[in-house]
């Protein structure tokens, strides 16, 4: 498989009142046509931070994202996103959302007929189909997050982007929609990054689960290659040794990062005495705790 | 009278069961206490009102100013009356002489009666709107473009801080100049009058909107403008879609609060230049010194407010039909 995405050394840094904050530093990860790639990591460590880089709605300070050889410099419909926070139109009803984003995409290439068809299609695949005629005031939140996805799904992008697309649904709405993401995913082969913070989700949808170190200057700590075969049953794999390894291992990540938070990413401990490393690891506790916070 | 109770317990026990305290507590809310309210009002009035003496006699109280309000709806009455005796009058007079001399071709004078305060009060209307609806378009797109431009804002902010504040008061003579010396075609087809009191009116209500449109459209929810940044919708579209909708709340209460700036300006310019509506009317009446003439204006003041207030819940009520933000105070 040939790299599709090339998310290349990326810093982010992001200015604030108290000088620049780095968010990112040194992120670098290749993810080829067909891939689902899970990111992982502590709250506040930057996961929204990537995915927005991926999508070009941020500008990294220093590297860059190379898609299919191009260099991405700004926003586009061939990158989806689904916002972590649903994001929808709220004076439009789920089908005018839908539909504001196919007429965009397919506006020139289709007909209106075969543009509702599309709409009413992808609606209907995240069970939607009732409720297309509400508006996001009229629904709940989860069906918000799904009306979100039905919205980036219609747009048939070549990298699906989806920051925690999941994470508002209750417990049998959530596998249900995995099922039919695997579903989509396995048929239209589509490559996606998905931030989750639930770690069956990542092993059972993912070929590659990336945990993100803790911030500030959060990289990548660790990459595991999910080898599970496809199709994938959770019931089944519930008792697979190997999944469980899998787990077992996120698990133990998440774990040491939240027992040693400051446990430094990249740089080992004794650059500490240095003046201007002391400078900046106090420079950045403010932003620890602000992140705290809004977690 | 025990019985009389115990009978309507009976029948308010078998038509609002339990709903009963509920309903009682809405009706006194919205219907008693409100009555009352007025109730008080008009007493207090007319106690002071016997005690106030001006040069034009007592001040007038509620049964004075009541008359006055019937008597002014006659005026008008005679007066409608008077312009079509007028006119049956002129259309005799010009068939008569069609029928001497064939050849004459008959001329239509037009009616010059004093116009009555119900010709004030539309008079009055019609200029408000107009006034406002001239802001309307000049203040949307403007404040659109502020919002939009963080650089347009920083440029046009002080501008808009300094004749925020301005009372119509000062802008009328600057106005009513400029409007002679610029608008002088033989064949007006709208007064100068009418057209100084629409530009003070506009004048003065254009701020409001402008800085509401402006926060509106720069308070955009950034994930809404990622969104159509994802989409690339193109500049006119974003506006359309993303941008005015998003601002329609803060749009609308930007012309409710202009509208009544425009209201309480419009009356003000009227009176000082003397300029047809509500505003004239009263000053007329001021001048004129009669001894109706402070029930009269009492009337006015009354019909101000009252127009004050429909205009405010017109805007309320239009503000809710095309809003998707449903939680509109009062
Ligand atoms: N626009 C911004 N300006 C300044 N700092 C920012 C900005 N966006 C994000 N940050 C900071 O970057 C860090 C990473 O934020 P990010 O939203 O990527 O975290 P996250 O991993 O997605 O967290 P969560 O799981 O809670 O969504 C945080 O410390 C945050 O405060
Ligand atoms: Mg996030």
């Amino acid at each position: 498989m040939s790299v599709l995405l090339d998310i290349s050394h990326i810093d982010m840094e992001f200015p604030t009142p108290k000088g620049s904050f780095t968010a990112l530093k040194d992120v670098n990860l290749k993810i080829s046509q067909g891939e689902f790639v899970s990111l992982i990591g502590h709250s506040g460590c930057g996961k929204s931070t990537v995915l927005n880089v991926v999508a070009g709605l941020y500008q990294a300070t220093r590297g860059g994202v190379i898609l299919n050889g191009r260099e991405v410099t700004e926003p586009g419909p061939e990158r989806a996103v689904v916002f972590q926070n649903h994001s929808l139109l709220p004076w439009l009803t789920a089908y005018e959302n839908v539909e504001l984003a196919v007429r965009q995409v397919f506006g020139k290439s289709r007909s209106k007929t075969e543009m509702r068809e599309w709409i009413e299609h992808n609606l209907n695949l995240v069970h939607m189909g009732h409720a297309m005629h509400k508006r996001p005031a009229e629904i709940s939140g989860g069906m918000k997050q799904r009306v979100g996805i039905a919205r980036a799904l219609a747009m048939q992008p070549k990298v699906l982007l989806m920051d925690e697309p999941f994470g508002a649904l209750d417990a049998l709405t959530r596998a249900h929609m995995q099922d039919s993401l695997m579903e989509i995913q396995a048929e239209l082969n589509n490559t996606v990054i998905m931030i989750t913070h639930d770690v069956d989700e990542a092993v059972l949808l993912s070929d590659r689960i990336v945990m993100m170190t803790n911030g500030p200057a959060a990289t990548i700590g660790e990459i595991l290659d999910v080898n599970l075969e496809r199709p994938r049953h959770r019931l089944e794999l519930a008792d697979d040794a190997l999944y469980n390894q899998y787990r077992a291992r996120v698990l133990k990540f998440l774990h040491e990062r939240h027992s040693q938070p400051d446990v430094p990413a990249t740089k080992p401990v004794e650059n500490k005495p240095d003046a201007p490393q002391t400078a900046s690891a106090e420079h950045s506790r403010p932003a620890v705790e602000t992140v705290e916070d809004a977690a | 009278m025990t019985a009389t109770t115990l009978a309507t317990e009976k029948l308010t026990g078998i038509r609002l069961p339990r709903l009963d305290s509920r309903f009682l507590g809405s009706a006194i809310k919205y219907v008693a206490l409100p009555l009352a309210g007025i109730l008080v009002f008009l007493l207090l009035w007319s106690v002071t009102a016997q005690r106030i003496d001006t040069s034009l006699g007592k001040f007038p109280g509620p049964a004075a100013v009541a008359e006055q309000f019937d008597a002014l709806y006659q005026e008008h009455q005679r007066s409608r009356e008077k312009e079509r005796a007028f006119y049956e009058r002129q259309e005799v007079r010009n068939a008569e002489r069609v029928a001497k001399d064939p050849d004459y071709v008959p001329k239509i004078r037009a009616y010059t009666g004093k116009e009555t305060f119900l010709d004030q009060i539309v008079t009055s209307l019609v200029t408000v709107m107009s006034g406002f609806l001239l802001a309307v378009a000049i203040a949307i797109p403007l404040g659109i473009a502020v919002g939009l431009s963080p650089a347009l804002n920083s440029a046009v902010n002080p501008i808009i801080q300094v004749f925020k504040p301005v009372s119509p008061l000062a802008w009328l003579p600057l106005v009513t100049m400029v409007v002679s010396a610029l608008y002088s075609t033989p064949d007006p087809v709208v007064a100068k009058s009418f057209l100084n009191s629409l530009i003070t009116v506009t004048l003065c209500c254009l701020w409001p909107m402008v800085i509401n449109t402006a926060v509106g459209v720069a308070g955009i929810d950034r994930d809404l403008v990622n969104v159509s940044k994802v989409l690339r919708l193109p500049a006119l579209k974003h506006v359309q879609k993303i941008v005015l909708p998003a601002a329609v709340p803060m749009i609308f209460t930007g012309m409710r609060l202009s509208l009544g700036v425009a209201w309480m300006v419009l009356i003000a310019a009227e009176m000082l230049a003397q300029n047809p509506g509500l505003g004239k009317f009263v000053w007329d009446e001021f001048q004129n010194g009669s001894s109706d003439s402070l029930a009269r204006i009492m009337a006015a003041v009354l019909v101000i407010g009252a127009i004050g207030f429909l205009l405010d819940r017109g805007m309320l009520a239009l503000q809710k039909l095309v809003s998707w933000d449903k939680g509109i105070s009062q």
